[in-house]
């Protein structure tokens, strides 16, 4: 239980400023989420918060409590490693029970605490054994329970799924889902993978090159991204962008003319740009659809079926497009296709890549992982 | 010695390269060894047998090892090595220990430099600073003394041992000792419960090296003692000065001297191949 802030903190190596300035709030008992491309500051960030890396600039609070000078073993928080950082001469007992027994706790009580992980995390078999001798999917639990048994009011995680398989990271993640509920604690969780941020996130924080892009509920961010960048970077696959001109502006949003001569009335807001200028539309592979009078066409290049779904990638006068379409589409490679979209799904950026707001917020964009929850007959 | 294992790498060599190879192995290993053979059969002939033609047969007698015991103790000198041998080992690892895990968990810009200087000194003559330390040895009256000894045998191996230990440290996955300090630990902590327990084999090696640097080591020895400090390496030289050059003494006290050292190498071969050979092969 317990709350962050970070207030402009900024991070340099020598001269090279990895961590440029970020802000953020995080809630008691939220699960935030850290992504971003590779090198964009990710693990520094969650570093600084932990006390591994000392803070150049900027203050980062816990419980209102500035924490820039405190050691990371007294800043009520608990870290598991990407590479679970086991102590590999030690038992999973003991590996567990290590930070009591540095405080000097007795024997018995830490025994105690070490068993009540053991059974949240289904270790009971395991404690004797050495690290060596566990699977990937088990030495993650034990990193996990090192951290439960600190008790700590933040749980830090660096990409600590990354080293399993495919059908473990699944599992795992309803696990540390579950885990968030029983503990009752903040967690903030750095993850490359779409799928884990959008599912286990309260919080999506969007980062890129050291500066925070965007910060919101992943819906939020799914259906407002605040830039490209984001618009990019959340949603798989890719959104698709095309250049498209100002043709003009109205109540009901900006009407822009697309590659190929076709008009459509994107739903934003037009007090940021010009008659004539040039913008740059985004709409997702999946808000796409094949459609024989659909103002876009092109020439399929490759053609992906997945079985549910099939991905078509199109190539166009304004580039390469991407599609998401029903898995029986009878298409082949090579054949012409027309496609078109629901422009209230579109999404304008001007030339500094900045977005046009939207005339009217997404249904789902205010939605929380709780809310998931609730269901709609108990809705208000 | 680790030669003999040549035929399991090459397991899958045909046969005949493989006996060769076996074969060479053997003879660099006995070339190796041979002068070492040679002082102890050399140990076990009469004085006269001994300068005598080379041979292989003779009939053995222990008549040198009576002659050697009788002259002098042999304890006494054995004393002193194993007190300076280890204590000067210790004392460079207390040192040492400290200084590699700065270098290699908290390093700047100057660590790498700073570990090559440190090795460049191993460059320098010896004698080119018996003088001044001998000098100042008589004047602090360190002078056949133990504690001067290990003083200097831990300045000497001291480049050797940072450097090893700093290697090993290397090798550590630093994300352990940041769990360790996440989990509360002090830097004492870190060290004591987890860097030494991780790289024990490593440390363990280092000491056993700077052991029998130490051991064999005889220009400082002969040097900066005469009597109540002397090791070995001193009791042997003993043998060729004052009684003229009596080959069958001289090496059966040599044997004595190299035997305990010896059987702590054979004892711990396993320990030290696989310390020296960390991180090469893993
Ligand atoms: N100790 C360091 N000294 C110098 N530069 C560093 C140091 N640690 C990280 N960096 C640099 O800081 C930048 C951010 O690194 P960081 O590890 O935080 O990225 P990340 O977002 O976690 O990336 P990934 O997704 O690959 O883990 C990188 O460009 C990296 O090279
Ligand atoms: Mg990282």
């Amino acid at each position: 239980m317990a709350t962050l802030q970070l207030h402009d903190l900024v991070k340099r190596f020598g001269d090279t400023e990895v961590i440029k300035g970020v802000d953020l709030d995080v809630e008691d008992r939220e699960f935030v989420v850290f992504v971003g491309p590779s090198g964009c500051g990710k693990s520094t960030l969650m570093r600084m918060i932990a006390g591994l890396e000392s803070a150049s600039e900027g203050d980062i609070l816990i419980d209102g409590q500035r924490m820039n000078d405190v050691g990371p073993a007294d800043r009520g928080l608990a870290m598991v490693f990407q590479s679970y950082a086991l102590y590999p001469h030690m038992s999973v007992a003991d590996n567990m029970g290590f930070s009591m027994r540095l405080a000097g706790v007795p024997k018995a009580e830490r025994r105690a605490k070490v068993l009540e992980a053991a059974r949240i995390l289904q270790l009971e078999p395991l404690l004797e054994r050495k690290p060596k001798a566990l699977s990937g999917g088990q030495r993650q639990r034990v990193a996990i329970g090192r951290a439960i048994v600190r008790n700590p009011g933040i749980f830090l995680f660096d990409e600590p799924l990354s080293n399993l398989d495919a059908a473990l990271r699944v599992q795992m993640r309803i696990e540390l889902a579950r885990l968030h509920e029983e503990l009752d604690a903040t967690m903030i969780y750095v993850t490359h993978d779409q799928i884990e941020a959008m599912t286990m996130a309260d919080k999506i924080v969007v980062l890129h090159d050291g500066v925070v892009e965007q910060v919101g509920s992943p819906m939020a961010l799914y259906h407002h991204p605040r830039n490209r960048f984001v618009a990019g970077f959340i949603g798989s696959p890719t959104m698709n962008f095309f250049a498209v001109e100002v043709a003009g502006l109205d109540a009901e949003g900006v009407r822009v003319t697309l590659p190929g001569g076709g008009q459509c009335v994107v739903p934003v807001d037009g007090s940021r740009v010009q008659q004539a200028a040039t913008l740059e539309l985004g709409i997702r592979p999946e808000h796409l659809r094949l459609d024989d009078a659909g103002p876009l066409g092109g020439t399929i290049q490759v053609l992906e079926r997945l079985g549910g779904q099939t991905s078509l990638y199109i190539e166009t006068d304004g580039g390469l497009v991407t599609l998401m379409a029903d898995g029986d589409v009878a298409y082949r490679v090579h054949d012409p296709v027309r496609f078109g979209f629901d422009a209230s799904r579109a999404h304008l950026f001007d030339a500094e890549g900045l977005a046009c707001e939207s005339l009217k917020a997404h249904p789902l964009a205010s939605l929380t992982r709780q809310d998931n929850r609730v269901s709609p007959q108990a809705a208000p | 010695m680790s030669m003999s294992r040549q035929p399991m790498a090459s397991r899958h060599a045909l046969p005949v390269k493989q006996l060769l190879l076996t074969l060479l192995a053997w003879s660099v290993a006995f070339v190796i060894f041979f002068p070492i053979l040679w002082m102890v059969l050399t140990g076990f002939k009469t004085e006269t047998a001994a300068i005598a033609d080379p041979s292989f047969i003779f009939s053995p007698t222990l008549e040198s090892y009576q002659a050697v015991q009788a002259r002098s103790g042999y304890a006494r000198f054995a004393i002193n090595s194993v007190a300076v041998a280890f204590g000067s080992t210790l004392l460079a690892l207390l040192i040492a220990i400290p200084s590699a895990y700065a270098m290699a968990f908290l390093p700047t810009k100057r660590t790498k430099g700073t570990l090559l200087w440190m090795l460049s000194t191993k460059m320098l003559p010896p004698v080119g600073v018996l003088v001044p330390i001998y000098l100042i040895f008589r004047d602090v009256g360190l002078l056949d003394t133990r504690t001067g000894l290990i003083l200097v045998y831990t300045l000497m191996n001291l480049p050797i041992v940072v450097w090893m230990l700093y290697t090993f440290f290397k090798d550590m996955p630093k994300d352990i000792l940041e769990a360790g300090r996440m989990d509360g630990a002090s830097t004492f902590q870190e060290v004591w419960y987890l860097l030494l327990p991780l790289t024990l084999p490593g440390i363990a090696s280092t000491g056993l090296l700077s052991v029998i640097l130490s051991w064999n080591e005889a220009f400082w020895s002969l040097n900066l003692t005469s009597s109540k400090a002397a090791p070995l390496t001193a009791y042997i030289a003993s043998f060729s000065s004052p009684e003229g050059l009596f080959w069958a003494k001289l090496s059966a006290a040599s044997t004595m001297a190299i035997a305990p050292i010896l059987i702590l190498g054979w004892m711990t071969q396993k320990q030290m191949v696989r310390g020296l050979t960390f991180g090469a092969v893993k």
